[in-house]
């Protein structure tokens, strides 16, 4: 295959990353910082054009670069929610991050670096460029954990999660380092013929390995220490980015690597999978109880999630990878309206994450109540809500796996987890008597997003956009 | 240059030749004193009291593997890891440990507490990870697989073959390690590049345009009158 053909495969990719260069020299040279918001808001129509670019564009599966960048349906579905998502953080995000002084050029640079990484980690077709995309995208995001440089927690996150992410990192090596030893090869074609039929200890524990390290990104318990205190450290607007995009994509590779490179060992991985989805499940809720931070409270209720999406992949069936992407997409969804939410939640121009502030928020604020309280619903799973057909599909996928102790395990989790998202609809409706009043929020962009997303919750349910017939190929193209 | 081996039927062969007395070669002879001076380097540079001692044993270690790995056949990588570990990285780290004031006696004892739960880990994780080597299993074609990659070594130097791979087959990777490398930059900078305002800086083209009419004055200045 000829150099061209590679290189048309990745376009998108090298669009965004020339893209990133391009406006780091220009920005770097002229304007600097008063370029920001405008830097902004164009990475973000980048960001939308490539996504349309991606979705409407592509056909088929093509391969580049001898198989280790793979674009199929899969890849194309879960890059277009990434952009999209990681577009929404930025748009709603630049409000927060100027009144808090932290609006810098590199942000959005970095923001966009981090989503070129996460398009390679889901078009991954072999375990280097598996690592070269997740550590483009980490390596960015903790720059941007600690990107309130003058804030202990900032920093704290920050370097927190770089040593535990470095720490996964080198597990995740030497997962692929065994199963390299094994297979001779690591591009996952040839992984999966050298293991054909039989798979020996060793290369099981290389499998075991290369789990463990991408439950770290995904933040499966047992694996899940940093999320409370990066979420919480962070700023918020990119805390929210943390809650969607690099989710959508450590999943999406999660499902690659486990389909492509280890599809014939599927009950060796599934039974491991099984297991790090039902503790998350049920540490997310039960730890999110306790909690007075709404984002500590959002990481406990992300690592819960995650949970979920994993049960779907643990059916490993077609039908489980399609309910895994439903469930992300609708997860991604409803994040985007909620952390909305929770940056305009500020008292005197400061932000604010105690629970207890939204005390009687719905007198007055009737509107912004009212669109979160849809979101607390979808997200707990009450039925109306689009968030329930997430659930009902990833608990339908282990159903029909013969996991019926799985599904079972997620209705209990999510009964639990129901409690602290319904205490918050409780508070702001029938709260206690407040006098430390909320600021009443002015971004435009915030508001848009959680009234969209809140309105996507219940519009969802009778059109889908088209979403399930897209995560359907999605699932097909992965599942062979 | 004209090769009758590649690196790793070298070392096959080094391992074959364990069991037999009559050819040491010196070969032989040469990777047994890399290897056991490079697990004695790393050895040293962890329970060396003083770090800076650690260092020169890491560097020990370092070039001890740089040895190792010409006995393999791969010259530009031995010189590799002088040239960047030995020259570069070990360098930092000795600047490191001598301008951070660590208290290593006291993360020595903080250590202490940590140790039977790090030791009970650490033989759990041997037993485990010997049960995996000793049940070590290759696959049939990983041999033809590996070899399907390598450039023919009795064509070009081992380092045209790296060339040949890194900016060949591998030139999305190496791109890839390049913006990687791009982001850590930009995020040194940004977490610690503060622009001081209070600062006098000079303006090098302003300075060089000055011109003695403009810039001084000869004031007559009179007996009895100030200025």
């Amino acid at each position: 295959m000829m150099l061209t053909d590679d290189i048309a495969v990745v376009m998108p990719e090298m669009i965004l990353a020339v893209y990133a260069m391009v406006v780091l020299l220009v920005a770097v040279y002229t304007g600097k910082d008063k370029m920001a918001g405008l830097i902004t808001n164009l990475t973000a129509v980048v960001m939308v054009g490539i996504a349309s670019m991606i979705v409407f564009g592509g056909e088929g599966a093509q391969s580049a670069f001898g198989g280790a960048f793979v674009s199929d349906d899969f890849a194309r579905f879960t890059k277009g929610f990434i952009l999209l998502s990681a577009a929404g953080v930025l748009v709603m995000s630049q409000d927060y991050m100027k009144r808090h002084g932290m609006l810098k050029f590199e942000y959005p640079i970095l923001i966009a670096l981090s989503v070129v990484g996460m398009m390679i980690m889901v078009s991954a077709g072999d375990l280097m460029s598996l690592y070269m995309g997740l550590e483009l995208q980490s390596l960015a995001l903790y720059v941007v954990a600690a990107f309130n440089r003058d804030s202990v927690k900032s920093t704290e996150a920050g370097l927190k999660y770089f040593v535990l992410g470095a720490l996964s990192s080198g597990i995740l090596l030497y997962g692929a380092s065994l199963v390299y030893g094994f297979a001779g090869s690591t591009v996952f074609t040839d992984i999966i013929a050298a293991a054909e039929g039989h798979i020996p200890l060793g290369m099981l524990f290389g499998l075991t390995m290369v789990i463990i390290g991408l439950a770290f990104k995904v933040s499966a318990v047992p694996f899940h220490m940093w999320t409370p205190d990066v979420y919480e450290g962070s700023p918020t607007p990119v805390t929210a980015l943390f809650a969607t995009a690099p989710k959508m994509a450590a999943m999406g590779l999660f499902a690659r690597v486990v389909y492509d490179a280890f599809g014939n060992a599927i009950p060796d991985w599934s039974q491991i999978i099984a297991l790090l989805s039902v503790l998350s499940m049920f540490l997310g809720a039960i730890a999110a109880i306790g909690q007075t931070s709404i984002k500590r409270m959002m990481a406990y209720s992300s690592i819960s999630h995650m949970g979920f999406a994993m049960m779907g992949l643990a059916a490993g069936t077609v039908f489980g990878v399609q309910a895994m992407l439903i469930y992300l997409a609708i997860y991604v969804t409803m994040n985007l309206g909620t952390f909305a939410f929770i940056m305009s939640m500020e008292r005197d121009g400061r932000p604010v994450d105690d629970i207890s502030a939204l005390n009687q928020y719905s007198s007055r604020e009737p509107l912004k109540a009212l669109a979160m309280m849809v979101l607390l619903f979808s997200m707990a799973g009450v039925p109306p809500m689009l968030g329930f057909f997430g659930k009902f599909a990833v608990l339908k996928a282990a159903v029909d796996a013969d996991m019926a102790w799985l599904a079972i395990a997620g209705v209990i989790a999510s009964v639990i987890g129901a409690f602290y998202y319904l205490r918050i609809v409780y508070y702001m409706y029938f709260g206690a008597e407040n006098d430390d009043l909320l600021d009443r929020s002015t971004s435009l962009a915030q508001w848009v997003f959680l009234s969209v997303s809140a309105a996507i919750m219940i519009v969802g349910i009778f059109y889908q956009f088209g979403a399930e017939g897209f995560a359907a190929a999605a699932a097909q193209a992965l599942v062979k | 240059m004209k090769r009758e081996r590649n690196g790793w039927q070298q070392l096959l062969i080094c391992k074959l030749d364990l069991g037999s007395e009559k050819n040491m070669g010196v070969a032989d002879f040469a990777f047994y004193v890399f290897a056991i001076s490079t697990v004695i380097g790393a050895l040293f540079t962890v329970i060396s009291k003083n770090p800076v001692h650690s260092v020169m044993w890491l560097i020990l270690a370092f070039l001890s593997s740089a040895g190792l790995f010409v006995l393999l056949g791969a010259e530009f990588v031995a010189m590799l890891m002088i040239i960047v570990y030995v020259g570069a990285v070990a360098v930092l780290f000795m600047f490191v440990v001598m301008m951070i004031d660590v208290d290593f006696a006291e993360l020595r004892g903080e250590m202490a507490k940590y140790i039977p739960v790090a030791g009970l880990i650490g033989v759990v994780l041997l037993l485990e990870f010997s049960l995996a080597f000793g049940n070590w299993e290759i696959s049939n074609n990983a041999e033809a697989v590996r070899a399907a990659l390598t450039p023919d070594m009795t064509e070009v130097t081992n380092t045209a073959a790296l060339g040949q791979l890194i900016y060949g087959k591998y030139i999305f990777l190496f791109q890839t390690a390049g913006l990687i490398l791009l982001v850590a930059m930009i995020g040194a900078i940004v977490l610690t590049l503060r622009h001081r305002t209070n600062v006098k800086r000079q303006n090098v083209m302003a300075q060089m345009h000055r011109d003695p009419a403009k810039a001084m004055e000869v004031i007559d200045v009179k007996p009895g009158q100030g200025l």
